[in-house]
């Protein structure tokens, strides 16, 4: 009834080509983002906005770095945490270095040491495929964990181990470091994911989008239309660890505060690839419902007991969590292997056609 | 030019002059690499049968030994916990096979990959959730494992052999000789080889899928049984082992997704280079290479032979 788009005409190629052709979806996305920009920041508590929102996004931005890998290149890397870690100490690096710079920037900036890195590590994919790329990626996370550990110079010396987070000021806000507000965070945060959105979205709905697709699909074919692997293999490396550098330089300035490198291991990997699957492979809109999903879903668990009156041991519900994060994977990849992404279309198709099944 | 001296003589110098200590840290290579061997050899196993890339083996091969130890310590006598214990890991297979191959038949391998992570996820909550999150050690001298050690004189030093690594390696033996004995003369083992062939041909001559897939996974819980309770005796049983269980992964790219002799090699492969390069050229670099090593060694081999060294090559059409 509401979601259709009857009467509403195409006069030109560009309305055609727009990435919301319907009225009613270009009024939602305004509507998300007033409610993230404006509503969450007027009425979100301290806890909501720390603990729910500047993870998920910066999850879901590391979604979308893997899900270029992933799901529209159709390379599967295990290395997504890694990368994390490289943005995040390259950025502390950066910030020790030009303090007086602005901290968002080299934010930014520490996205391309993460790019240099996963190009490298990415070149193996020129003859590698499937689940031998995998180990390769794995080569690279457990490679770069040890040079986080080994290599001291990366985090100055310290004896911890630990990058610690200084505090730093943009426009005499502060923005980094323990007396940051939530809220400053938060909308640095979202600021910088939605616009990286809207740059990966424009990145794959363009020609290069198309190439990794096509390389995704079938890369010889790809190969003998003119698509050269080389660059699109490798571009499709170092957008996705840009995507995941930023993420994790975020990741520690933002949210953390300090990290170690645990903040980087495999499991962190696995997090962000259960996000990609979960939500959708090859959807963006998949990575941010991933992401939210795999997120939020341990915290509404770990309330669910207390919330009941039950007096469960934090362990227990630990080890319940991953059963019931373990069930669901295959539970939703047996029910809809595309993901929450494909649910959500289908959705939508209903809706639009409602009230006929048709 | 001390660098390079430290790189390319230096280790050699140490080698020859200190052959028993070059012997004990070939052995240590020997037996990782054994026990690497087997992991992979579940991997294989069920590849071979399904496709599918089994992620959840190594969790299973802790999930296998925790069951073991936590039945134990809940009073079964140790023999019994064992024959238990198999049971499990009949019960998990068969239920894999039932709630989670069957729905997924035809989808392509990647989403079979996932739902392996997501089994491997799940068998950590529930292994954890049933017998408890703390390390536990393994009742190696209950099941009648030897514990001791035997020290060898050798080239004027000693060599010490742990008689639980002897066991490991002779046990590691005799699995992959039944192993192989079964595949290549049982009925079973034929059919399990038509359908690692070709699935719908099986299908077509009378052979059930479900069954050889049952039959796999179980074979591959008995191997990460095995693999649980030699791994478990070196160190102690904790999901921790996951990351050791990851490093069959270079092993299989090493070998070859395919080959059972392959796995095997690839493990040997990769205990020896592994423990060498830490002993000898590890310090230059600070210590602890042996989290990675295997994986760069697995990469550079790839990029010379991408189907790993046993691996059918693969051909690719349009």
């Amino acid at each position: 009834m509401i979601y259709r788009e009857t009467g509403q005409f195409k006069t030109n190629y560009k309305a055609d080509n727009s990435i919301f052709p319907i009225l009613q979806d270009r009024i939602a996305i305004i509507f998300y983002l007033f409610v993230a920009f404006i509503v969450i920041p007027a009425f979100g508590s301290d806890f909501f906005i720390n603990s729910m929102m500047i993870p998920f996004l910066i999850f879901a931005l590391a979604a979308i770095g893997l899900n270029i890998l992933t799901g529209f290149t159709g390379q599967i890397s295990l290395g997504t945490g890694a990368f994390m870690g490289v943005g995040a100490y390259s950025c502390y690096k950066l910030v020790t270095i030009f303090p007086d710079t602005n901290v968002i920037f080299l934010i930014v900036i520490s996205g391309f040491f993460s790019a240099a890195i996963g190009m490298v590590f990415g070149l193996p994919s020129l003859r590698i495929k499937g689940f031998y790329l995998v180990v390769t990626t794995l080569a690279a996370q457990f490679f770069l964990e040890w040079c986080f550990i080994r290599i001291e110079w990366l985090y100055n010396y310290n004896t911890s181990g630990a990058i610690e987070v200084p505090r730093r000021e943009v426009f005499n806000v502060i923005v980094t470091g323990p007396e940051a507000a939530a809220v400053t965070q938060y909308l640095v945060v979202l600021s910088i994911v939605v616009a990286m959105t809207w740059i990966a979205s424009n990145l794959i709905h363009g020609r290069i989008g198309r190439s990794w697709m096509m390389i995704r699909d079938m890369d010889i074919a790809a190969e003998l239309m003119g698509v050269r692997p080389l660059y699109a293999k490798l571009s499709a490396f170092a957008v996705s660890s840009f995507y995941a550098g930023v993420a994790g330089a975020m990741m520690v300035f933002m949210w953390l505060g300090a990290a170690e490198v645990e903040s980087f291991d495999v499991n962190h990997s696995f997090l962000i690839l259960f996000m990609v699957i979960i939500g959708g492979l090859g959807s963006i809109k998949g990575s941010f419902l991933g992401a939210a999903f795999i997120w939020m879903l341990p915290v509404v668990l770990r309330a669910f007991p207390k919330a009941l009156g039950l007096d469960v041991p934090v362990a227990t519900v630990e080890h319940v969590n991953f059963m019931i994060i373990g069930g669901l994977i295959i539970f939703f990849l047996i029910i809809e292997p595309n993901g929450l992404a494909r649910i959500w279309a289908l959705l939508k198709q209903k809706l639009r056609v409602w009230p006929f099944p048709y | 030019m001390d660098l390079l001296y430290d790189i390319f003589a230096d280790p050699f110098v140490q080698m020859a002059g200190m052959p028993d200590f070059f012997v004990q840290v070939l052995w240590e290579g020997f037996v990782t690499g054994t026990l690497y061997a087997l992991i992979a050899l579940g991997f294989v196993l069920i590849f071979k049968a399904s496709g599918v890339f089994n992620f959840a083996q190594g969790i299973m091969v802790v999930f296998a030994a925790l069951t073991l130890v936590g039945l134990y310590q809940a009073g079964v006598p140790a023999l019994l916990a064992l024959v238990l214990s198999l049971g499990v890991m009949g019960t998990l297979a068969v239920s894999v096979e039932r709630l989670v191959l069957r729905h997924l038949v035809n989808q392509p391998d990647i989403i079979l990959f996932m739902a392996t992570i997501g089994l491997s996820y799940f068998l950590i909550g529930f292994g954890e959730f049933i017998f408890g999150g703390e390390t536990k050690s393994m009742i190696t001298s209950e099941l009648g494992l030897p514990t001791g050690s035997s020290v060898v004189d050798f080239a004027g030093g000693i060599v010490i052999f742990q008689h639980i690594d002897i066991a490991a390696v002779v046990i590691a033996g005799i699995l992959v000789t039944s192993l192989a004995l079964f595949f290549s003369k049982s009925r079973i083992g034929r059919a399990l080889r038509a359908v690692a062939d070709d699935h719908q041909a099986a299908l077509s001559v009378g052979i059930s899928l479900n069954q050889i897939w049952v039959i796999v996974w179980f074979a591959a819980g008995i191997v990460a049984l095995a693999t649980g309770i030699m791994w478990g005796a070196r160190s102690d049983v904790s999901f921790a082992l996951q990351i050791v269980a990851l490093k069959a992964l270079p092993v299989l790219i090493l070998g070859g997704f395919t080959s059972v002799p392959g796995a095997i090699v690839g493990g040997l492969i990769i205990g020896f280079g592994e423990k060498i390069f830490e002993v000898y050229w590890g310090g230059l670099l600070g210590g602890g290479v042996e989290g990675w090593f295997a994986y760069v060694i697995a990469l550079i081999f790839l990029l010379f032979r991408p189907q790993g060294l046993f691996g059918e090559k693969i051909i690719e059409r349009i």
